[in-house]
């Protein structure tokens, strides 16, 4: 099952069999504290910069969020999303809580961007599949709803079933909606990451669909955290995972090393080609 | 080595059965319960904190440490209870949320455990509270500090909310507020008016203390 993004030129495709597409998850203000002061003294050359790095080190898609408070969230989203897809070919990943703010942006950026993110909450759920089905986005789906993020593998694929199928219901795509099966900090609960990596064999297996990840909150609390990062990606693209939300610049060699391994990269070419420049 | 350094240890080492063995002793040695939790098991959650702080140990190091030092604190429970003569929480009540519209409670939940090694009665809203429900526990409970924790931009907008409430209903003074989660900021804290901030667990510990005594 194939998701297709598409940038003001570029196209991305999300792909079980393919290689793992990269969102790069800098242009995200919460802990990053220059971030916040740029998007609230309207420099837009750091957030260009942050967009550059990301795009040099392997991102194939970029988050945008824009969420400060204080800032009018509805106001930025399109104005930073609509510079940066002027700025840039790729696919943006439009991501905010607010679904006002989802609906303006979607309105400015060319294309079919990702919408991140929808939940299995009714309300959520109400207020932002019709935005997909009316812009023909494409949208995450997070594994948690009124309750919270269930600890069970069994939980979260049934949460993950109902987003599915509200958003198949509205008419959206089943291939439009990427699955995100959540993970916790190993670091105050050591069954966390498993939990995770069982519900992407679930979902993989059952509903098959593509599967996205953020995956740097694992290691939160632990020393190294490099190390834990790249041990729980790996392990999560062996278990299913082909869409990260993550940082390419630390990341994605990992990433495609894993595409190399999992026989997904004919002859080594991205590996050799990007860890060439990188090494340069 | 005395027990009271053998009990600082064992919480720093995290081994929650040697903290219960070494509180049992002190119950056979007639030690006071009140004195061998304040001069030992506290001490270690003390070196634990300031470890934390300084890089040297990790989180699941201090949970497990918080852990073993309440297994110690609950075989002198009753002996404490029954003397009648100290308290376990010197530091009065903290009531703790996860704010409206928010499910992610991890971070209230650390903070919950190391509370309760220093000295609070913790009342526990869970997550996704609503600001009136706090409020009618604060009225009801009367705490020394309420806690409250968000992990998202759009829910840490019900953190002004819940101030402005206590506000308006005069009873601001009498309940202060910590606000804490990967989105709030020192600043942003002070911007809305809430009494105290920290930046982790062990912060939240030393903010509680400091409004709980006022």
């Amino acid at each position: 099952m194939e998701t297709a993004l598409r940038g003001r030129t570029a196209e991305v495709r999300i792909d079980p069999q393919g290689p793992v597409v990269i969102i790069g998850e800098k242009i995200n203000p919460t802990g990053q504290k220059k971030l916040a002061e740029a998007l609230k003294e309207d420099n837009y050359g750091y957030i260009k910069k942050l967009a550059e790095r990301q795009l040099e080190h392997g991102a194939h898609v970029l988050d945008i969020n824009v969420g400060v408070p204080g800032l009018d969230e509805v106001a930025l989203l399109p104005k930073i999303a609509k510079r940066i897809a002027s700025d840039f070919d790729v696919p943006l990943c439009l991501d905010s809580g607010n679904p006002e703010a989802l609906a303006a942006g979607l309105k400015e950026v060319p294309g079919k961007p990702l919408v991140n993110s929808v939940n299995g909450e009714n309300e959520r759920l109400e207020a932002v599949l019709p935005l997909v089905k009316d812009y023909q986005a494409a949208v995450i789906g997070l594994t948690m709803d009124e309750q919270g993020i269930p600890n069970e593998p069994e939980r979260r694929l049934a949460i993950a079933e109902k987003i599915l199928n509200r958003a198949v219901q509205l008419g959206i795509p089943k291939q439009d909606v990427v699955i995100d099966t959540l993970v916790l900090t190993v670091g105050a609960d050591q069954s966390a990451a498993k939990v995770t990596l069982r519900t992407i064999e679930l979902v993989r297996e059952k509903l098959g669909v593509n599967i996205s990840l953020g995956a740097s909150n694992v290691s939160f609390g632990l020393p190294d955290r490099q190390t834990i990062n790249q041990a729980f990606m790996a392990l999560a693209i062996g278990a299913g995972a082909n869409c990260m939300i993550t940082d390419p610049v630390k990341l994605a060699p990992t990433i495609l090393a894993c595409d190399l391994v999992l026989g997904r990269d004919p002859y080594g070419k991205r590996y050799i080609v990007s860890t060439r420049k990188r090494l340069a | 080595m005395d027990i009271l350094k053998q009990m600082a240890e064992a919480v720093i080492s995290g081994d929650a059965e040697h903290c219960a063995s070494l509180a049992k002793q002190t119950i056979e040695n007639n030690l006071d319960p009140i004195e061998a939790i304040q001069q030992g098991f506290s001490k270690g959650m003390d070196t634990v904190g300031v470890k934390f702080e300084s890089g040297e140990m990790f989180l699941p190091e201090m949970m497990q440490a918080a852990e073993a030092m309440n297994a110690g604190v609950a075989v002198l429970k009753p002996t404490i209870e029954s003397a009648g003569s100290g308290s376990l929480t010197e530091f009065g009540k903290a009531v703790l949320a996860t704010i409206q519209g928010d499910m992610h409670d991890i971070g209230k939940n650390i903070v919950k455990l190391l509370l309760s090694t220093s000295g609070f009665e913790i009342i526990d809203l869970g997550k996704d509270v609503k600001v009136e429900l706090i409020i009618d526990k604060a009225e009801e409970i009367h705490p020394d500090v309420i806690g409250v924790s968000a992990l998202m931009t759009t829910t840490m907008a019900y953190m002004p909310e819940l101030v402005q409430e206590l506000q308006e209903l005069g009873i601001k003074e009498e309940f202060p507020v910590m606000v804490g989660g990967a989105p709030v900021t020192e600043d942003w804290a002070k911007e809305i008016g809430a009494d105290g901030y920290a930046k982790d667990a062990v912060g939240a510990v030393r903010i509680a203390k400091g409004l709980a005594k006022k």
